[in-house]
């Protein structure tokens, strides 16, 4: 018998003030799987996301998310997933552990100190426990986020850009730990980026959303096949042009 | 390592206790912040306190009414510094752009709210606290002396403070940092109609049912009462609790739907101006 999805989306609609961000989308996403939500600026990727979370109530349409119905069953699931936004901040004055001590809190953490001690060790921020979040660089900052994010062991966890304004050498030692998470605790990631480089390293399937709709949806190796094309990043841009080249012959 | 199993129970204490210790957290970490909460009740109590002693020495009435401006401006302190407590905890979340963290947490809307309102009790105590202590040095009025009385005008009060905080919280979470400024001063459009510093009956006629509609009227009411006449009145204070139940259940009701609507329009993710 085929597992229930971690994530069901039907016919998926947002309309702000006229405008589509999310235009009658639907994919479900196997558990244990990761997956790239990839699109340019606009491409309604984040508003997707926050329809997946239940932050955002979709004009129409229907989320399920491990089984409840979001967002109106949110309470039933929330506590076994987590997220990562460069839309959200950890408050700034508290030190490292006193947020992960909150959150572990209400997430309802076992052992949270031990949690908080094992959590900082693989990500690197034991020497930074005490010091306030709001003194830490950047790519620190992603990594508290990170460790926020995979504080209560989610089995679902959303990322939106989660490396966005790292340096590479950065960038790559998070996309280590997250892949090493996912194999270890067999967890669903779906995570939209409009970086190529890591959505084709991390993902085994790829939707590729542009103006509110799924443009397409394959597996990596597949799209690089029926594109006729060595990279992501030109299968994006072979996406991306096709729909302004038939408007431009429409004009 | 997992999370607890009552972790997606109705009620939690331990998200409350959560929310508290975040709030603790700040006001530790901030001498300013802690600074704040004392300085502006100090000043108006000194004010106040001052001009009471030149109108006790120069009218008859006031000299029989020991006490009850220092007695107005410590208790319409509670009320102001309920409010605000209630509210800058709530815009704390949405300075540090953590309100998003908090949404997708399992912390219930009503936690958080017992939360805000718990913080609010603890910032009020840090700031009026020691400036009761100061109006008993300086003036020789002493609040606690009101007894019971004083249950009673402290509960009806924190109740008020709290049905407009929550009411605040639901219009910046829907409308952003923009409506900000309506949690500093919408208590303000309350003060000339509650009478906090003379009886309804200075009011013109028309406008009395207006103040009779708001509950601190009657505790200032009550107040002047039991100050000038030392007489304590149950019925004020009963009919102060029903309007406040109304008023509370009007600000929770008000913020549930500023809420989803917050969820409608997407302001949950953008909580900038």
């Amino acid at each position: 018998m085929p597992l229930s999805p971690a994530i069901a989306v039907e016919r998926l609609v947002k309309i702000y003030k006229k405008v589509p961000a999310v235009d009658g989308i639907s994919f479900a996403i196997a558990p244990g799987t990761i997956t790239g939500l990839l699109g340019g600026n606009g491409a309604g990727k984040t508003t997707t996301i926050a329809m997946i979370m239940g932050l955002i109530t979709p004009t129409s349409g229907r989320v399920t998310v491990l089984g409840a119905q979001m967002p109106d069953q949110r309470y039933r699931v929330l506590q076994r997933m987590n997220f990562e936004s460069p839309y959200v901040e950890m408050p700034m004055r508290l030190t490292i552990r006193q947020n992960l001590t909150v959150f572990g809190m209400l997430y309802g953490v076992h052992d949270l100190p031990e949690r908080i001690e094992e959590l900082a060790d693989v990500l690197d921020l034991s020497a930074l426990l005490d010091r306030p979040t709001g003194k830490l660089s950047a790519g620190q900052k992603t990594r508290v986020s990170l460790a926020k994010a995979l504080l209560n062991s989610p089995e679902l966890l959303l990322l939106d850009e989660p490396t966005a304004s790292l340096d590479p050498d950065t960038a790559d030692w998070v996309r280590t730990r997250l892949e090493r998470y996912c194999r270890d605790r067999r967890a669903t990631i779906l995570l939209a980026s409009h970086n190529m480089n890591e959505v084709e390293r991390l993902c085994e399937r790829v939707i590729i959303m542009k103006q509110g709709r799924i443009e397409d949806d394959d597996t990596p190796a597949r799209l690089l096949s029926r594109y006729g094309r060595r990279t992501l990043e030109e299968v994006f841009l072979d996406v991306a042009r096709r729909r302004d080249e038939a408007r431009e012959a429409v004009q | 390592m997992s999370a607890y199993p009552d972790s997606a129970q109705a009620f939690s204490p331990r998200r409350v206790a959560a929310m508290m210790l975040r709030y603790w957290y700040l006001l530790r970490s901030s001498w300013p912040r802690l600074i704040e909460l004392i300085y502006w009740p100090t000043v108006q109590m000194i004010t106040w306190g001052f001009l009471q002693v030149y109108v006790m020495q120069n009218a008859g009435f006031f000299a029989r009414a020991g006490g009850t401006l220092i007695g107005a401006v410590l208790l319409w302190d509670i009320l102001f510094r309920g409010q605000i407590g209630f509210s800058v905890s709530f815009l704390e979340e949405m300075w540090a752009r953590n309100i998003g963290n908090l949404m997708m947490s399992p912390l219930r809307p009503f936690e958080f709210v017992l939360a805000l309102m718990a913080m609010s009790i603890v910032r009020l105590s840090i700031g009026v606290i020691p400036v009761t202590v100061l109006a008993f040095l300086f003036f020789g009025f002493n609040l606690y002396g009101l007894g019971l009385a004083l249950v009673a005008f402290f509960l009806n009060l924190m109740l008020t403070s709290w049905a407009v905080g929550i009411f605040v919280s639901g219009l910046v979470l829907r409308n952003g940092l923009g409506a900000e400024n309506l949690a500093w001063s919408i208590m303000f459009l309350f003060m000339p109609l509650t009478c906090v510093y003379y009886p309804v009956s200075t009011l013109p006629v028309w406008l009395q049912p207006a103040a009779w509609a708001l509950p601190p009227t009657y505790v200032f009411e009550g107040m002047r009462a039991l100050l000038i006449e030392h007489t304590f009145r149950a019925d004020l204070m009963l009919d102060a609790l029903a309007l406040n139940v109304v008023f509370f259940a009007a600000g929770v009701f008000g913020f549930l739907t500023l809420l989803r609507a917050a969820r409608r329009n997407g302001s949950l993710m953008q909580t900038g101006e």
